[in-house]
């Protein structure tokens, strides 16, 4: 009896739980499926079974050069996050083994950093970009986006070092290991997964992010939130190349989001919620 | 234990990120301060004066700059309702035994990985549209004149766009939540004869708060700055109808090249999002004491 009515609610909620996830999902599944129809087909009315072309890859290559600004997405996400971790992880990891009195205000203030609104330095951003002649450039932009995640980078390294018992040191120290020996025999090979971690998350933001990318570039530097943005003025029939261009834009990103999502929780919350 | 030499080290270690954000964080607002007293036009650059606080008053008597200002908070607090709401029920559902949670929980996550172009241009396209999208179809099935949803709904329509960004964003973070409540309290609680909304209200709710604050902080801070899908979907209009502080201030200061009066938007959009910020730390404050 108890176990037919458990399997019976297990029932219930597996039925409500796939219809809302089905339609929460349905916008990103209906873009996929749509990027596999022509054209006519996209804007014939509803339809889940699309007729399996590629050409609407095909096209978004051939006619807009989506290649150029998916690099530019890969070579500004993984470069700004290897340039933040190369400024954070030393200074995450003296605050984290060595505080002093004043690493929580130094840590608080860098937080209170990452609350700037992006609206309130445009201008003055837009115009000292403009006298460096860093507009539409991939330096500046790597910059910039390091900049804005760097106090996310920080807070989140600085969660998992402090998770490394202070002990293992000791023991280290004991048995005679130098301050370097330490850091690279003992330390790094425990503070590994919370780097990988860390980089995993910021390269999503730095994916992401649809601000600054899409306003300090026009065509050299312009990764594909800028790209996608530019679909917004449509001309002809573009349901299917939209959907295509979308899919690829997403498809990277949502796989690694896939893996990420514990990491997800801390990184953005910092560490409030674990 | 910490010797002269280990602590002139740390302090070296942690020297660049302070520089870098230091400069980062005063450089520039110092110049937005600067330009907001000076009147600053970008087509007629050799022409700067100071101009006092007539920027902010250009700006605080402007009809678009209430509307802006009201358009931001309608979008913060319609997005907060939903998502919290919203997150609050499907972390509850999520927390249920059933067959294929995995599959689920990648299904409802989704969303938040998505750009805010594609986002933005996916709903407006191939859900919203009046004549191609979903919603339309479905209309028409039901024999029912499809609605153009951001010529009639602007504001409303980004809302939902908006919101369906951040739902997995607090689903994530309730659930998470509420899987560290204590198992055997639940327990002792339904033993006690306590119902689901007895025990929803008296120890799940108190046992979410802080997960509950932390969403809308985090988010508020966001929503602040929702740009992106303004720009594919309405570009602010019809009128003013859909915009917002952000989107005022770009427009202000790159489509009508008024550093000035953009500059004083700027200062307005800080004082803002530090009324939030305020709070938000005060909340990730606490949790570093423990």
């Amino acid at each position: 009896m108890a176990r037919a009515v458990s399997t019976r609610r297990t029932a219930a909620f597996t039925i409500a739980a796939w219809i809302v996830a089905l339609i929460i999902f349905f916008p990103i599944l209906y873009t996929i499926i749509t990027s596999f129809k022509s054209e006519t087909e996209a804007i014939q009315g509803f339809s889940l079974i699309p007729s399996g072309t590629v050409e609407s890859y095909v096209e978004v290559q051939t006619q807009k050069d989506y290649f150029k600004p998916f690099m530019n997405s890969v070579i500004l996400s993984v470069g700004s996050t290897l340039l933040a971790l190369l400024i954070s992880v030393p200074a995450a990891w003296s605050m984290a083994f060595s505080p002093t009195k004043k690493t929580k205000d130094v840590l608080m203030w860098m937080l209170s950093t990452k609350m700037m609104p992006a609206v309130a330095v445009l201008v003055p951003i837009y115009l000292i970009f403009r006298d460096f002649g860093l507009l539409d450039s991939r330096l500046g932009l790597t910059f910039m986006l390091t900049m804005i995640n760097l106090p996310i980078v920080i807070w989140m390294l600085y969660t998992y070092f402090r998770e490394i018992p202070g002990e293992i040191l000791e023991a280290a120290r004991m048995d005679g290991a130098s301050l370097w020996g330490e850091i690279i025999y003992v330390l790094t090979p425990m503070a590994v997964p919370g780097i990988a971690s860390t980089m995993l998350l910021n390269i999503i933001l730095a994916w992401n992010e649809a601000f600054w990318t899409i306003r300090l570039t026009t065509t050299n530097a312009a990764p594909l939130t800028a790209f996608i943005a530019s679909f917004s003025s449509p001309q002809g029939l573009f349901w299917a190349k939209l959907s295509a261009a979308s899919t690829l834009a997403i498809a990277p990103i949502l796989i690694m989001g896939w893996f990420s999502q514990k990491q997800l929780v801390r990184g953005l919350t910092f560490g409030a919620v674990k | 234990m910490a010797t002269q030499n280990t602590r002139a080290l740390a302090r070296l270690m942690v020297a660049p990120s302070v520089g870098l954000l230091l400069i980062w964080m005063i450089v520039p607002l110092a110049m937005t301060l600067w330009f907001s007293f000076q009147n600053y036009n970008l087509l007629n650059p050799a022409n700067v004066s100071f101009a006092g606080l007539f920027n902010y008053q250009y700006f605080y008597t402007d009809p678009a700059f209430f509307q802006s200002i009201w358009n931001t908070l309608v979008i913060v607090v319609g997005v907060l309702l939903i998502t919290v709401i919203g997150g609050i029920a499907i972390a509850l559902l999520l927390d249920q035994p059933m067959l294929g949670q995995g599959i689920v929980r990648i299904m409802i996550i989704s969303p938040f990985f998505v750009m805010p172009p594609v986002a933005a241009l996916v709903w407006k396209n191939m859900i919203m549209h009046p004549g191609y999208g979903v919603f339309a179809d479905m209309s028409r099935a039901l024999g029912l004149q499809p609605i153009d949803w951001f010529a009639q709904y602007p504001l409303f329509s980004i809302i939902i766009i908006v919101a369906w960004q951040w739902l997995p964003f607090a689903t994530l973070i309730l659930l998470t939540a509420l899987q560290s409540l204590d198992g055997e309290q639940k327990e002792a609680a339904e033993m006690d004869g306590a119902n689901f909304v007895n025990r929803f209200i008296y120890l799940t709710l108190p046992h979410l708060a802080r997960s509950i604050t932390v969403v809308i902080l985090i988010q508020t801070i966001f929503l602040l700055g929702v740009y992106a899908e303004i720009l594919v979907t309405t570009n602010g209009g019809p009128g003013y109808a859909s915009t917002n502080l952000p989107f005022l201030i770009y427009r202000t200061a790159l489509l009508g090249y008024d550093v000035g009066g953009a500059s004083a938007g700027g200062i307005i959009a800080v004082i803002l999002a530090n009324i939030v910020a305020f709070f938000l730390m005060r909340a990730v404050g606490k949790n570093l004491d423990r």
